[in-house]
């Protein structure tokens, strides 16, 4: 469990990085580490270069406006996950952040990062597209923001070039008249989640609800927002039948099997998770409504 | 014996040191040493056709590559059968490297030794052996339907069929009242300690001395087989057993290939070589237990009082037997737990499959046996619709029964005559520290949630401390410091804290002045092991031994010093003193500079024990039979094992929507006899409680079909984290072994034995359908719960709408 020899790089801007990454055929940009180094030592993955960005200033910024929140590459879970401005814009942050892995991992591992791995087990990616986010990506020809639908492609696989840097994730704010909620069963505290599920229910004028959204962890490939509006629309917040939305989710997923659940169990898992995370979602998006 | 330590709860000394980076484990041993690394076979079963090893010869750094062709002597033959026995029939051991086949997946063919390990892995990955791929056996129940063997001379994969019964089984099954007859399963987990296995060589040639480091359970046998493998004489091996991040079992496996390979080529590059295993290493090619399909019989009466018990196991012993049939022996012998079973059948058939060698793991095949047993309880007390404690309760072997002989024969080759202990008394503190009769009302309070709530129990009995002997050695300098030591090894039990309790009570001595050194066959050639909750039995009683042997001696030379008589003095805190009489004592350093007549003074205090400092001329200095210092060596060999018992609950609470499984009381009453340290020994049942939750709940070594081990890594096997394992309560009881002088019985293993068992029975109770197989998972419970075959028991119709 020693990685097997790469070069190492040390840029100290993102030209400069991208110039290594250009440059060296086979290059992987390194950040909090804490899904490549354990690839590395497996030999599961074996770069000829890691361009290590974590001297490279300017990346480590969490930007708030009202617009939505903007994450460097180089901020940490544990930042993002205590950071007041961006919680207060778009509450789902913290709290998917505080289901990633555990203290030691989210003070390394960064927010960007997780989302550049493209890990459908990660739950940052399905943040990133429940809230219809974007990343900014540099490139030797320029920079330019791509939208989540046009980022992942696979599991552990975006549509990026080789030689690019995600250098932000940009979180749009949580529209008015809306809350949301996030949950997670997973098989030890801190462990990949067996089945997450995100959700942002929006209400009308009137406390009635006009949309639901979803998107889950471990469940399918790639992220996916999935509209179950069709369940509950209309109906006021206080009689909506979640356990109607959460039955229309189950028949809107693909889940896959593995050693720690099957299929039908998360599927199960989507349904009850949904109709949890809905519940507590409408009563912020409650709060968030002028009576 | 003084009783001033003995019993108290003394803070572990070793704990500031281990836990602050001080430890001195295998891998902070040897920092220049050359790096071994393995290729390991990628194929569960697998004839090797080739082994080219040119693309590594131009790796930078590279040292050296061995592969079977290079072994020699006894080294080019299989490993040894530790344990040999009259029904292991048709036992297999591996070579140090791979002889043409391989039998699991991980099993070593090449050593490559480089500048360092990251350089070893790249000319490891460079070699390429061919493999013929044959027909592969996972699982018991493909290796029992024998549609292909393991070893092609063993068609029908049994390497043993281990038998014993105390009556006619058959005739007293068809006379009683009721019978039952199921099947259960128990999977597979491993040890895990945090520290891997490990060695570090160095061959000094002008001195021809080999010194070893090894993270072991059993330093002076791996000298040993060193020595016999290596074509040493015994003195020219040194083995240590350093700082040793735990072991539960894996690590009193000897000797390991890379025990044998590392020494090897450091004497043949003439340079320290060190081999630390990674985690996957460990996962594929260290050792698992606990897989057996079990077939239970019983025959009970109205009362539920079993009158026939007949059980047949099929136990997986994975590729090889280098540890014989130790756990199928365990298993078949402690099932019986501290019941009275009148008529006791049990066959053990040991089955090979082409996965990871099946040597003891913490419990060592207790766990299974306290399953089936347990088990058995649960159904006789559905079947007749009594409470699962009553019916317990009833087949207890009562305190007036000790010793009591079950008529089986132990691991050790004695009998299984159980020497104290109080069942009843046990049952009744689990009772109430579980609150077993309230349950009705927790019940009811957690449907109120939303949540179904269930409580189980299992009880055990646990031989400890089995023979053949261990030894202590007991010195104190003439500084005053008392050096102990025993060549039993120590892995985190906290033995530099209670052997020093122990000594600091029999010698009358100050703690502070005790320094315990374990597992160094410099210090202590002749030892067994630490394996079998045996350590505090064994290496403690040997060590009291010892030291009150040096108590004696220093009472001897006290006495004439002070001109008085031996009876009349005592020692404490370091000074002997006659007793009644203020002012006329001896401190026991002085004692000992005086043990040691001399004619070189080096410093002051020796100058008391030089020739002219002396004066008695009509005796010769050391008188005869006598000998210089204050130091006693003494053994302690016992008749037959103790046998240390408990009771464990569990109360587990289900959420009927997603099925996870919420551990939400865990009691424990342990009764190991006279305890030394109960703080240890509540962290020893902490520890096992863990490991026991572990495989209940958590742990499973998921092989495919092709025998690859599909979660060989700590993301995918979930070993608990603190935050699975559920608060613990703990109540004692001491019923003293009479068989050893400080009446004390092991404690290393129990927390872990009836884990699964307890669990079992509270999910059960819990949802009302049966488990039949553990560990249990959320997926798992789902899947259970939508089954329309799975059996329904009687705690189902305690069910009133909340869940399935």
């Amino acid at each position: 469990m020693k990685p097997a020899p790469f070069r190492y790089a040390d840029p100290r801007s993102v030209p400069e990085a991208l110039e290594v990454l250009a440059a060296e055929e086979g290059a992987k940009v390194l950040a909090g580490g804490q899904s490549l180094l354990p690839l590395l030592s497996m030999r599961l993955a074996a770069p000829a270069t890691l361009v290590d960005l974590n001297r490279v200033p300017g990346l480590d910024t969490v930007e708030v406006t009202g617009d939505g929140v903007r994450v460097g590459a180089l901020v940490r879970h544990a930042g993002l996950l205590t950071h007041g401005g961006a919680a207060r814009v778009q509450p789902l942050l913290a709290r998917a952040t505080a289901n990633v892995a555990h203290p030691a991992i989210r003070n390394r591992g960064t927010t960007v990062g997780s989302i550049a791995h493209a890990d459908p087990a990660g739950e940052m990616t399905s943040v990133l597209a429940l809230t219809g986010g974007s990343v900014t990506v540099a490139s030797p020809s320029g920079e330019r923001v791509v939208g989540w639908r046009d980022l992942f492609v696979g599991p552990l696989e975006t549509s990026l070039p080789a030689a690019s840097v995600v250098t932000s994730a940009f979180f749009p704010a949580l529209p008015p008249r809306s809350g949301t909620a996030f949950a997670e069963v997973a098989r030890r505290r801190g462990d990949y989640a067996v089945c997450g599920a995100g959700v942002v229910v929006t209400l009308d004028e009137d406390r009635r609800v006009a949309a639901v959204r979803a998107s889950y962890v471990s469940v399918g490939l790639t992220p996916e927002v999935h509209d179950l509006t069709d369940a509950v629309a209309g109906s006021p917040v206080e009689k909506a039948d979640w356990a109607a939305a959460g039955a229309l989710a189950r028949t809107l997923v693909e889940p896959d099997g593995d050693l720690h659940a099957s299929a039908d169990y998360r599927r199960l898992l989507v349904g009850v998770l949904t109709e949890r995370t809905l519940t507590s979602a409408a009563d912020e998006a409650v709060e968030r409504t002028p009576a | 014996m003084t009783t001033k330590l003995f019993g108290e709860p003394v803070r572990r000394r070793e704990d500031a040191r281990l836990i602050t980076g001080r430890g001195r484990y295998l891998d902070d041993i040897g920092a220049g040493a050359l790096a071994a690394a393995f290729v390991r076979s990628p194929h569960a079963h697998a004839r090797i056709v080739d082994v080219d090893v040119d693309a590594a010869l131009d790796v930078e750094g590279l040292v050296a590559i061995y592969t079977y062709e290079d072994l020699t002597g006894p080294l080019a033959e299989p490993l040894p059968v530790l344990i040999p026995h009259p029904q292991l029939h048709a036992p297999r051991t591996g070579y140090p490297l791979a002889n043409g086949e391989v039998n699991h997946v991980g099993e070593p063919v090449v050593m490559v030794v480089a500048t360092d390990r990251y350089v070893a892995e790249d000319a490891a990955e460079r070699i390429a052996v061919t493999y013929e791929e044959l027909p592969v056996v996972v699982g018991v129940d493909a290796s029992r339907a024998a549609q292909h063997a393991v070893h092609e001379e063993i068609p029908d994969n049994v390497a043993a069929r281990h038998h014993q019964e105390t009556g006619d089984v058959e005739p007293a099954l068809a006379a009683a009242p009721h019978t039952l007859s199921f099947t259960q399963y128990v999977e597979r987990s491993a040890c895990m300690p945090l520290e891997g296995k490990g060695v570090h060589a160095r061959w000094d040639a002008d001195d021809r001395s080999l010194r070893v480091h090894t993270s072991t359970q059993a330093s002076t046998s791996v000298r040993a087989a060193i020595a016999a493998k290596l074509q040493l004489s015994l003195d020219e091996v040194e083995v240590i057993a350093p700082d040793v991040g735990g072991g539960f079992g894996v690590k009193i496996v000897h000797p390991w290939p890379e025990e044998l390979l590392v020494p090897m080529a450091a004497i043949a590059l003439g340079r320290e070589v060190k081999w630390a295993e990674d985690r996957r290493e460990h996962f594929i090619s260290s050792a698992h237990e606990r897989q057996q399909r079990q077939e239970v019989s019983v025959g009970f009466d109205d009362d539920g009082r079993i009158t026939a018990l007949d059980v047949h196991i099929w136990h997986d012993n994975g590729a090889y037997t280098p540890y014989g049939i130790i756990v199928p022996i365990v298993t078949a012998t402690q099932l019986v737990g501290p019941y009275v079973i009148p008529v006791y059948r049990v066959v053990v058939e040991s089955v090979y499959t082409n996965t990871v060698i099946v040597t003891p793991y913490r419990g060592a095949g207790r766990p299974q046996g306290c399953f089936a047993m347990e088990r058995t309880m649960d159904r006789i007390a559905d079947a007749l619709g009594l409470d699962r404690a009553v019916v317990r309760e009833r087949n207890l072997i009562q305190p007036d029964q000790f010793p009591y002989d079950h008529h089986l024969t132990f691991q050790d080759g004695r009998p299984v005559i159980y020497d104290s202990g109080d069942y009843p008394a046990l049952l009744e503190k689990l009772k109430a520290l579980v609150g077993w009769d309230g349950v009705g009302a927790l019940r009811d309070d957690a449907e109120a949630r939303g949540k179904l709530l269930g409580a189980g129990m299992a009880l055990y009995v646990e031989g400890t401390g089995p023979g053949p002997y261990e030894g202590g050695h007991v010195q104190v300098l003439g500084s005053g410091k008392v050096l102990v030591s025993t060549g039993l090894t120590t892995q985190g039990q906290g033995h530099e804290t209670s052997f020093a309790q122990i000594v600091a009570s029999e010698l009358g001595v100050p703690i502070e002045d005790v320094e315990v050194t374990t597992g160094d066959t410099r210090r202590f050639p002749y030892a067994v092991g630490t394996f079998a909750s045996r350590a505090a039995v064994m290496s403690g009683n040997a060590i009291a031994l010892a030291a009150r042997g040096v108590r004696e001696k220093a009472l001897r030379i006290a006495a004439d010093v002070l001109e008085a008589d031996p009876g009349d003095l005592q020692i404490e805190d370091g000074v002997v003193q006659v007793r009644g009489t203020p002012g006329a004592s001896i401190p026991l350093r002085t004692v000992a500079v005086l043990s040691n007549p001399l004619r070189y003074a080096f410093d002051e205090a020796a100058k008391q024990a030089t020739q002219f400092a002396t004066h008695d001329d009509t005796k010769p200095p050391v008188a005869p039979g006598d000998a210089p210092g204050l130091e006693h060596r003494d053994y302690y060999s016992p008749l037959r094992s103790t046998f240390a018992s408990g009771a464990h609950a569990a109360v587990v609470e289900i959420d009927p929507a997603t099925w996870e499984i919420d551990v939400v009381n865990y009691a424990v009453v342990h009764d190991c006899g006279n305890v030394v340290n109960p703080m240890i020994v509540e962290g020893q049942v902490h520890g096992g409680v863990a490991q026991g939750v572990g495989g209940a709940l958590y742990e499973r070594m998921a092989y495919d079909a092709d025998g690859q081990l599909q979660n060989a890594s700590f993301m995918d096997f979930l070993m608990p984290y603190a935050s699975e394992v559920p608060d613990i309560v703990i109540d004692h009881q001491q019923t003293p072994s009479p068989l050893n002088p400080l009446g004390i019985k092991g404690a290393g293993e129990a927390g872990v034995i009836p884990g699964s068992a307890a669990l079992a029975s509270a999910i059960e109770d819990a949802v009302g359908r049966r488990i039949t197989s553990m560990p249990i998972s959320p997926t798992e419970l789902y899947d259970l719960m939508r089954s329309e075959t799975a059996e329904r028991t009687a705690a189902l119709d305690r069910r009133t709408g909340v869940g399935a």
